[in-house]
């Protein structure tokens, strides 16, 4: 198991530092000079050399990699070309709101999503599973932006239920904070939701009509502990595996549903950094998303071994 | 062996049944309509006896044997009666076969690889039955597994109980299957081809596993197999199936010796004899194949198949009686039973 852990780890960390470089070497390789660009009304080759000398841009790109790499590990990104604001301090601020928004929206993803998998597996050919099949058709086909706005229209302003945007953070007021978060997680979580359905259900099905179902069945166990003890716990790698390749899509999805609902997160920096070809905030939020999916990808590696104890062993063996 | 079995047949003549099967009939709803799986089924389990259910894939021997505790899926259609020392479990509520199952009738499949759940330790898998039936707490369970799992001749059970089934060999999984199924000390223990995917020498230790079960625990076993040499080893007494009815049931050595049905005999023929067939005697096939069957016909469903067969046996289905054998529970259901003795019985006999 340690062993395991150590190779995995090892694969994350030699990733992480490959898309580093990527990142590094996209940003350069961008049509435009960052110096023509900052240079502004001046734009003398001695001023133009002075900028290119401020940010090291006259010096040989491994060099350059590697005092990049080195400010990045203490955690400074640059500052914004716009803005001047450091970075780090502008991630400090929206990092969280996406963080907590992303895993909200997977919590109910998952409850919504396996809930109604299992229901549909077990009452196979009941209206139970058309309900749960046509809910997910919804959850999959109709866009995030129109559902969030939708929600808005009849949840927020019609009614008055949650509110149409604006954000609160979680240490000021926690109720208020999930208050705010509630109804955006719901709408970026409905696809995901969609798609936990459909994979748990036919893991269900799969394994419904396993053999150790029908031992389990033969020991006399309830209906209940058949389902969750033996065929549940063996659907889950499937469900586990899905919420690891669908977080991309969450990850893009919270762009879109933080711009709707007005939340100052991560996707919207995002946005306005790529509106405003804020060179340092796009490679940070580029570099900070490839680490998310590293380190998601890694705990959904260490979750399979939780789940199945086949993996720890061959992980072990190898 | 012959001692065993002697034994064993002579608890079955004498001890009330453990088991009555009468008329069970089992039909499927399937997309092409009704099929019919089981015909008319009766069949009684003496306490400490293992009996051996016969017959080629698709006869309705694991049907009727799934049956027993209600274990078919819904779209099985089951009548007739099953009663478990006087209690009827046919069309009994699930929450009372729930009772049964694994208690008084525990089951042992062909597979053990599938058979076994291979998210849980098997000391957990075997601790399950313990702690639903008995009231064990886990603790309690898993100590009471690594007792299971010695009697069952496992080494090392204390860390074996903690594995994973992936991490035994197939017999071992086997024996693991065995514990678990009498975990909570079964009346009647009906093991489904539990050597059909292991090696024969692997065969051999299950076969003696269970045989070493009923001497000292006097656990009834129904056997389900198609291997004559395993039902030759264990059974004291055969029920052969074809085509979901019984066409036969005799003691063991009575059967090997002087089958009476046509099916019978094409069945010991088509398996190889030391001696018999070593030389130049080529092992004789059964032409055609199982019918499946809508409904059961009023007629010998072996019929096509048969040397012997007449109008009679295309008009009328026979009844399954005693056929005045050297044995007075030697029964077939043929017209036209096998001349008496046969030709090689010495050869036949196991």
């Amino acid at each position: 198991m340690s062993r395991y852990l150590i190779t995995r780890a090892w694969q994350s960390a030699l990733t992480l530092l490959l898309s580093t470089v990527v990142v590094f070497l996209g940003v350069r390789a961008l049509p435009g000079d960052p110096a023509l660009a900052l240079a502004g009304e001046d734009r003398s080759p001695e001023a133009l050399a002075a900028i290119r000398h401020h940010y090291g841009l006259d010096q040989p790109l491994p060099l350059q990699f590697a005092r990049y790499l080195g400010r990045v590990a203490q955690g400074d990104f640059g500052e914004s070309i716009r803005t001047g604001v450091p970075v780090s301090s502008m991630l400090t601020t929206a990092l969280p709101v996406t963080v907590e928004l992303s895993v909200l929206a997977i919590l109910i993803a998952t409850a919504l999503g396996v809930g109604a998998g299992v229901l549909a597996a077990v009452r196979r050919g009941r209206p139970a599973e058309w309900l749960a099949n046509g809910l997910a058709l919804v959850g999959l086909s109709v866009p995030h932006f129109w559902l969030g706005l939708l929600a808005i229209l009849y949840l927020s302003v019609a009614t008055g239920l949650f509110p149409a945007s604006g954000f609160v953070p979680l240490g000021d007021d926690p109720v208020g904070n999930l208050h705010h978060l509630v109804l955006p997680a719901v709408i970026l979580g409905t696809g995901l939701a969609a798609i936990i359905m459909r994979q748990t259900r036919s893991a269900m099905l799969d394994s419904l009509s396993s053999d150790y179902v029908r031992t389990a069945k033969a020991k006399g166990l309830r209906p209940r502990a058949v389902i969750s003890r033996h065929a549940l716990r063996n659907s889950l790698i499937v469900v586990v595996t899905i919420v690891g390749l669908q977080l991309g899509g969450l990850i893009s999805g919270a762009v879109v549903t933080e711009q709707i609902f007005g939340l100052p997160g991560f996707g919207k920096m995002t946005i306005d950094a790529v509106f405003q070809r804020d060179y340092p905030v796009i490679q940070a939020v580029v570099l900070l998303t490839a680490t998310a999916y590293i380190v998601i990808n890694f705990l959904v590696d260490l979750l399979y071994s939780v789940i199945d104890p086949r993996i720890r062993v061959a992980g072990g063996a190898a | 062996m012959t001692v065993v079995q002697a034994a064993g047949a002579a608890a079955a003549t004498t001890g009330a049944p453990v088991l009555e099967v009468r008329d069970l009939c089992v039909s499927f709803r399937t997309e092409g309509g009704s099929v019919s799986a089981v015909d008319r089924v009766t069949l009684d389990l003496a306490p400490g006896e293992i009996v051996g259910l016969v017959g080629e894939s698709g006869c309705g021997k694991s049907v009727t044997a799934m049956s027993l505790a209600g274990l078919l899926p819904d779209s099985a259609r089951v009548s007739g009666s099953v009663r478990l020392e006087g209690t009827e479990l046919v069309g009994t509520r699930e929450s009372v076969l729930r009772r049964v199952r694994g208690k008084e009738i525990a089951y042992i499949f062909q597979e053990p690889m599938t058979s076994l759940n291979p998210v849980l330790t098997v000391g957990r898998q075997i601790g399950e039955a313990l702690q639903v039936h008995e009231r064990m707490s886990r603790r309690a369970a898993r100590a009471r597994a690594v007792e299971l799992l010695s009697l069952v001749g496992i080494p090392s059970p204390a860390t074996r109980v903690d594995n994973y089934p992936h991490q035994l060999s197939g017999g071992m999984r086997q024996r693991v299957m065995i514990a678990m199924a009498v975990a909570c000390g079964p009346k009647v223990l009906v093991a489904d081809e539990p050597t059909t995917a292991l090696d024969v020498t692997v065969q051999a230790g299950i076969l003696k596993v269970l045989r070493d079960l009923r001497d000292r625990l006097g656990t009834t076993i129904l056997i389900i197999t198609h291997d004559l040499g395993v039902i030759a080893d264990v059974a004291d007494r055969v029920v052969v199936m074809y085509a979901g009815r019984i066409v036969e049931r005799a003691p063991v050595t009575d059967l090997f010796a002087h089958p009476r049905h046509r099916y019978t005999a094409g069945l010991l023929s088509a398996s190889p004899t030391p001696g018999v067939h070593a030389g130049s005697q080529r092992l004789q096939e059964i032409p055609g194949l199982v019918p499946v069957l809508s409904s059961q016909p009023d007629a010998c469903t072996f019929a096509d198949r048969c040397p012997a067969a007449d109008a009679r046996c295309r008009s009328a289905a026979p009844p399954l009686e005693p056929v005045g054998s050297t044995a007075a529970d030697h029964l077939a259901a043929c017209w036209h039973p096998c001349p008496t003795p046969r030709t090689q019985p010495e050869e036949t006999t196991p």
